[in-house]
């Protein structure tokens, strides 16, 4: 095989993961986490579920997100969640949850397609009504809902009252940064 | 416009694409009998009713289903909210 010698760079473009406060929030370059997204087929949804379980996967209700060590979840529709597992660990999560679940799944590498930005601080609500229709003062502290940001679509994922993760494309991940920032700005 | 998503309830319509006619589900068989007259009607005869009218709508920033919402199109009233899947398998297009 060829020797590479690349650098890698995180989605942001430099060599380690950006972080900013702003008042009271801090914005987070998550580059840590693997993603894959699995789909019972049809007919093998009850399979799924119990393989699910044999194996630590957490598989939420609608529109909720649920953690876990190393594995956690987050609904994406009817049957279909979004797995996440440390990257140090589960770098190729793909060929780690497809010996799990055979053909009762697909299941789809997705790490390179999102950058995970991390906000936390008191008062979310103020900042993510500028950026969105998610009512952040009525949903749960475990909401998982796609919605869009600034034209792009994007994941919530609510993880605690005062902390959660926006998951965008990443070839758009300065862009939603810059949204995050302005926002930030602008609330605080 | 709110649309009372059956799985999400109540989104914003700015969520969603309109495909259509709600008819589209039904797509015709290509290989039976008298096959390009029933793609001719399936293609280009719409009713265009004022009043209640069964549509094909997508959730696209959303939970990515296909709904079949049956709206009002003087009021715009929305009075009910289905899966596509659901109507689609009821009507056993579906596997």
């Amino acid at each position: 095989m060829a020797e590479h010698r690349l650098k890698p760079l995180t989605p942001l473009g430099h060599d380690r993961p950006e972080t900013v406060s702003i008042g009271p929030v801090t914005l987070t370059e998550v580059v840590d986490q693997a993603l894959a997204s699995l789909a019972a087929r049809q007919g093998r949804e009850e399979e799924v579920a119990q393989k699910a379980k044999a194996a630590g996967i957490p598989l939420p209700a609608a529109a909720r997100a649920e953690p876990g060590t190393p594995y956690g979840a987050f609904w994406l529709s009817e049957q279909s969640w979004m797995v996440e597992a440390p990257y140090a660990s589960h770098e190729d999560i793909r060929a780690i949850l497809l010996p799990l679940f055979g053909d009762a799944a697909s299941i789809t590498e997705q790490t390179d397609a999102w950058v995970r930005f991390d906000v936390s601080g008191s008062d979310l609500s103020a900042m993510f009504e500028r950026l969105c229709n998610v009512d952040l003062r009525a949903a749960p502290d475990n909401l998982a809902t796609r919605t869009v940001i600034e034209h792009m679509g994007c994941y919530l994922v609510r993880r605690a009252r005062d902390r959660l993760s926006v998951f965008g494309a990443r070839s758009s991940a300065a862009a939603l940064w810059h949204a995050l920032e302005t926002a930030a700005h602008s609330a605080y | 416009m709110i649309i009372n998503h059956p799985i999400l309830g109540p989104r914003d319509a700015q969520e969603f694409v309109y495909l259509g006619d709600a008819g589209l589900i039904e797509r015709p068989d290509g290989l039976a009998e008298g096959a390009v007259d029933a793609f001719h009607d399936y293609l280009y005869l719409r009713d265009n009713p004022a009043g209640e009218h069964r549509e094909l709508w997508y959730h696209e920033q959303g939970d990515r289903s296909w709904l079949v919402v049956t709206r009002n199109t003087l009021t715009h009233e929305i009075t009910r909210v289905e899966l596509a899947r659901d109507v689609a398998r009821a009507k056993g297009r579906s596997k």
